[in-house]
Parts: structure tokens; C-alpha cells; sequence
């Protein structure tokens, strides 16, 4: 996110392709920039993502623990996501810069898998009150071009798709203590089931239409948006404001109308891409950020 | 967790197969991100970094309102491990701040002060952030490469090359008798080999052109590890200084390469060498 500043000659010109249905880059107000995903590119993790779509550059590792429940939960295991905002994509998130918009990323994500029909925790249980798996989804922004909610939604899910948890192959109780024993073939997995999982659309109102996967200026025309966590199913699992803007009632409806449309789109040719992906097996040359 | 056996002599080969002054893969992209001024992608072996170039631009924020030295320009660094970077499993809990990150960001911004032309950017700031995604050993000098080659991608002039390398002296008392090739230092240690009882040395240096006219200058020294006796010292330098030599050779046919490739279609008669 390199400085923009924006004329209002430029940003009036914005505006009125929008209002064409016709963007700066010759796309229609629904359609998304092409996108680059690949999976498992970092062998040091349990899962991991990178997508590249127009400049945003995201970089998701999932890392998986052995922990102890929460007493309130004994039966559920736990996730956690952590975003950072690298100052390699600018500047101004050096030191603690990002800080701000790393925690308002991590409350959406937190919100968007929160409910038990997206993540189920209990899947992550190993022995009640004793011991479960604790996954960390961490976030890494590399380059801030527009757009990075539905980035990060889309790569979180990926990097969740790919994730492997070693299999447990004996899970008792000895006098009390638990008793682990995984299974000696590191290739011997677990995948979690990633059916439900939710991805994230952000719809940006500029002037009277809304827009999906706004670039970097349209962001800066805009004075409302909607960021939305949709399941495969069509259920919204959240939805949260931002911007000072206010939207009426009836557009609101509108747009979350719309939202659901792409959502389920964006969604099933997602897990297409990933289940081609996942084809080529272990063979698969990484190209990670040689190419 | 890590044997001591596995570092044991195989012939005088490394845990990885390595001969000692034998280096690991390099490979470099440079110009990975289009909003930066420049950037560099650098794997030595499993350890992978990330890095971008800011600016020249006008100082601002904590290093702006140092206005002591105005006749230079200021050198930012930002030197940050991917929370999920560490090869051996655990997590880390910040990805900077901590005091390693903070003393390899002063370290990396002595080494780029040495080379950039700071003398043409009065009142003008650079910033360089380094963002390691993988860590497998030698990471400082890895960062160091990078951020060497994002300053070319980024245009902005500098001296020379500023190579970072390290020797690693494995003390093992049971190679003594045998082929003790290992024994003098092994060049660009892995995170195996550096977690081996023995002292670590990450030098920075700025190689020379032809290798026989003199050895290069060394800029920043660090040491990790036990303590070193000074009789070794200039062996490990003569060792240290040839592993620059090579890493200087692969970075300089990669930027050569890039820019022949970038460049425009008239100055194809730039040639490869």
C-alpha cells in the first residue's frame, strides 16, 4: 500500500465507470481480479497458503499443538488466528503500524468461523478435559493492493484445506495423566474437513452501486463497506461494518443479496481449484515466490 | 533433540552431504512485488527471506526527528520472523520486537550503511524491512544478501556487494585423528549445525571483483556459541572470505541475468558474463 493520493478529477472518474458497470481495469462490479493460490509451500508448517490477487499478497501458516481445554470447554479444542501486517507491504505498518488493522482482520476471521456449523472445535478434542489439538492460523501480509479481507478469508480457508494433524494412534489415561502416542509414519494424517468452512466478501459502496474486490483506489472512494463471512450452505456467519459511511436498510438487504450470489460462486470454484490442486499429490513442484 | 552423532564425520561430509566450504542452494528473485521500490526473494537452502526497499523518501516518524546528522541520508531496517518461520516446530509468539530482531535490524542496518552512497541522499531516509519466512540456519546472512540485492532492484547506488557468510567451527573431539576437513570451519551452517556445540561466525564482508588481489574488507562480525581461540581466527576469516567470493559470483550472475531480462530492447548487447 504504497502512498495513493487521489485527485477528486480521478476519483470522480472511478465513480462514474462504476457507474457504468465498467472499472478502471475494464472488469464489471461483480467480478473479481484472476487469483493465485498455492498450497503447502512451506514445509515447516501443517498447512500453508499463498494467494496473490492483483497486488495483495497473503501468506497464511497453520502450525498445530498439543494443549490442555478450557475448563469451560472440555470438549472442545481450540483455534486461534493471528494476523500481522509485515512492514514489507508498507511503510507505514513498520514497528507497531499494523497493529490496528491486524486486529480487526483476526476479529472477523475469529467471527467467521465462530459458530459451530463453519468449525466444528469438537473434531479437535482429543480427551476430554485432558488434551486437544490447538491450531494457530497465522496471517502473514506481504503487498496491500485492495481487498484484503476477502484475500485473507480465501487463503485461510486454503491453508486449512491443506493442513495435515498427525494421527493419533493411542489416546489413553494413565492413572490420570493422558498418554499420547502418534503415529510413526509422518505422512499418516489427518485433513480437516473443510465443507463448511466460510470465506469472507467484502461489498464496497461507491456512490449509489456496490462493488466486489475493490482495488486499492476504489477502496479510497468508498465511504462504507460490508465485509460478510458466508458458508458453502448459503448461511451468513457474520457480518460487520466499516467505514463511516451509512448504508440504508433496503441497500443493505441488497448487498447482502448480492453477496450471498458470489459468495457461493467464489466458493465452489475455490474448492474446485484446491481439489485440482490436490491432485497432482506430493509430486507437485512449489513454485512458492520464484516465479 | 539434535545428536551430536549426526554431525560425526562421514567421510568428510556435513549432516546434509555438504563438503565443509561447500554452500547451499541459492536462488534469488528479484522484483517479487510491484508496490515496493525494490524487493528480493532469496532461499539459501531451507532458509527463506523476504525483502523490500522504500525510498529514498522524506525522513519521518522516530528517525525524521533525529535531525543531528543532516548531511547524510538515514538507513531504516526492520528485521521480522514470520511467526510460523522456526524450522523445528514450535511457534514463535512476535514476530518482532523481541531483542534477537532487534539486534540483527542494527547489525543488517550497519552493513547497508557501508555500501549505500548515503552522501547523495542528504535529508532522505531508506528503509529496508526483511521479513524471514523460513529460518534454517544463517538467516542474518541470508537477510544480508537480500537486502543487497533489493537496494539494486530499487536503483539506489552502492559501493559494492555486501556479502554476508557464516563459518561454523564444530568442536568435536572425536574428528581429531581422522580427515579433519570439517575441523577448520564449515561454511553457510544450517540450523543443525549451528545448534551444535562449537562458536558460530556470521561475517559480513565486501568481496573484491578478482579474488587475487585482496581478500575484501569485513564490515560486521558476530559471533555466537562458545568461546573462539584467536590462533583460528584467521583461518575461519581466509574460509569465510571464500564462501563471500562464491556467494558474490551467484548474486552477480543473478542480477545480471534480471536486468538483461528487464532492460530495454536496445541494450541487448549487454552481455552475461
Amino acid at each position: 500500500m504504497a502512498e495513493t493520493v487521489l485527485s477528486s478529477g480521478e476519483k470522480i472518474f472511478i465513480l462514474h465507470g462504476i457507474d457504468a458497470d465498467f472499472r478502471n481495469d475494464g472488469r464489471r462490479r461483480c467480478e473479481y481480479r484472476s487469483m493465485e493460490i498455492e498450497t503447502k509451500l512451506m514445509p515447516q508448517t501443517h498447512g500453508s497458503a499463498r494467494l496473490h490477487i492483483g497486488n495483495t499478497d497473503i501468506l497464511v501458516g497453520i502450525k498445530v499443538e498439543l494443549d490442555v481445554p478450557h475448563a469451560d470447554k472440555p470438549n472442545e479444542g481450540k483455534l486461534e488466528f493471528f494476523v500481522d501486517c509485515s512492514a514489507t507491504a508498507t511503510p507505514a505498518f513498520e514497528g507497531k503500524g499494523g497493529d490496528d488493522l491486524a486486529t480487526e482482520i483476526s476479529n472477523v476471521l475469529t467471527a467467521a468461523y465462530q459458530t459451530r456449523n463453519a468449525f466444528d472445535l469438537k473434531t479437535l478434542c482429543i480427551l476430554p478435559h485432558k488434551k486437544c489439538w490447538k491450531i494457530y492460523v497465522d496471517v502473514l501480509i506481504l503487498q496491500c493492493g485492495g481487498n484484503l479481507f476477502d484475500a485473507v478469508g480465501i487463503a485461510v480457508k486454503a491453508a486449512l484445506n491443506s493442513t495435515e494433524i498427525p494421527k493419533i494412534t493411542a489416546a489413553t489415561l494413565d492413572g490420570g495423566e493422558p498418554d499420547i502416542e502418534l503415529s510413526d509414519d509422518s505422512y499418516d494424517c489427518i485433513q480437516l474437513d473443510t465443507s463448511n468452512y466460510p470465506i469472507i466478501i467484502t461489498l464496497c459502496k461507491i456512490g449509489d452501486n456496490y462493488i466486489v474486490d475493490p482495488t486499492l483506489e476504489e477502496e479510497m472512494c468508498s465511504t462504507s463497506s460490508i465485509v460478510m463471512s458466508m458458508l458453502p450452505n448459503g448461511k451468513i456467519s457474520s457480518v460487520v461494518k466499516l467505514g463511516y459511511g451509512s448504508i440504508q436498510f433496503n441497500t443493505f438487504t441488497k448487498m447482502l443479496q448480492m453477496g450471498e450470489i458470489i459468495g457461493l460462486r467464489l466458493n465452489k470454484t475455490l474448492m474446485d481449484v484446491l481439489k485440482e490442486e490436490n491432485q497432482f499429490g506430493r509430486q507437485r513442484r512449489i513454485f512458492g515466490f520464484l516465479k | 533433540m539434535i545428536e551430536a552423532e549426526n554431525i560425526e564425520d562421514q567421510n568428510g561430509l556435513r549432516p546434509d552431504g555438504r563438503r565443509a566450504l561447500e554452500l547451499r542452494q541459492i536462488r534469488v528473485k528479484m522484483g517479487v512485488f510491484g508496490q515496493a521500490d525494490g524487493s528480493a526473494y532469496i532461499e539459501q537452502g531451507n532458509t527463506k527471506i523476504l525483502v523490500t526497499v522504500y525510498g529514498p523518501h522524506q525522513p519521518r516518524g522516530s528517525t525524521g526527528r533525529n535531525t543531528s546528522n543532516i548531511s547524510k541520508g538515514i538507513v531504516n531496517c526492520q528485521y521480522s520472523m514470520a511467526v510460523f518461520s522456526l524450522s523445528s516446530g514450535e511457534r514463535k509468539r512476535k514476530p518482532r520486537g523481541d531483542r534477537k530482531s532487534q539486534e540483527r535490524s542494527l547489525q543488517l542496518k550497519h552493513a547497508m550503511e557501508a555500501i549505500i552512497h548515503l552522501e547523495i541522499y542528504p535529508r532522505s531516509q531508506i528503509d529496508i524491512y526483511v521479513e524471514a519466512l523460513q529460518v534454517d540456519g544463517s538467516e542474518y546472512c541470508a537477510s544480508v544478501n537480500g537486502a543487497t540485492l533489493a537496494l539494486i532492484d530499487a536503483g539506489i547506488p552502492i559501493k559494492n556487494y555486501a556479502i554476508g557468510c557464516t563459518v561454523t567451527l564444530i568442536n568435536n573431539p572425536s574428528l581429531e585423528d581422522e580427515d579433519n576437513t570439517l575441523e577448520k570451519g564449515v561454511l553457510d551452517a544450517n540450523y543443525v549445525e549451528e545448534c551444535t556445540p562449537g562458536v558460530t561466525l556470521s561475517v559480513v564482508a565486501l568481496p573484491n571483483n578478482d579474488s587475487t588481489s585482496k581478500d575484501g574488507l569485513i564490515v560486521v562480525a558476530q559471533g555466537a556459541g562458545q568461546r573462539l581461540h584467536l590462533s583460528q581466527f584467521e583461518s575461519l576469516k581466509a574460509r569465510v572470505l571464500y564462501g563471500c567470493q562464491d556467494i558474490r559470483s551467484i548474486l552477480d550472475h543473478a542480477v545480471r541475468e534480471y536486468l538483461t531480462e528487464q532492460s530495454l530492447p536496445s541494450l541487448f548487447h549487454v552481455a552475461l558474463n
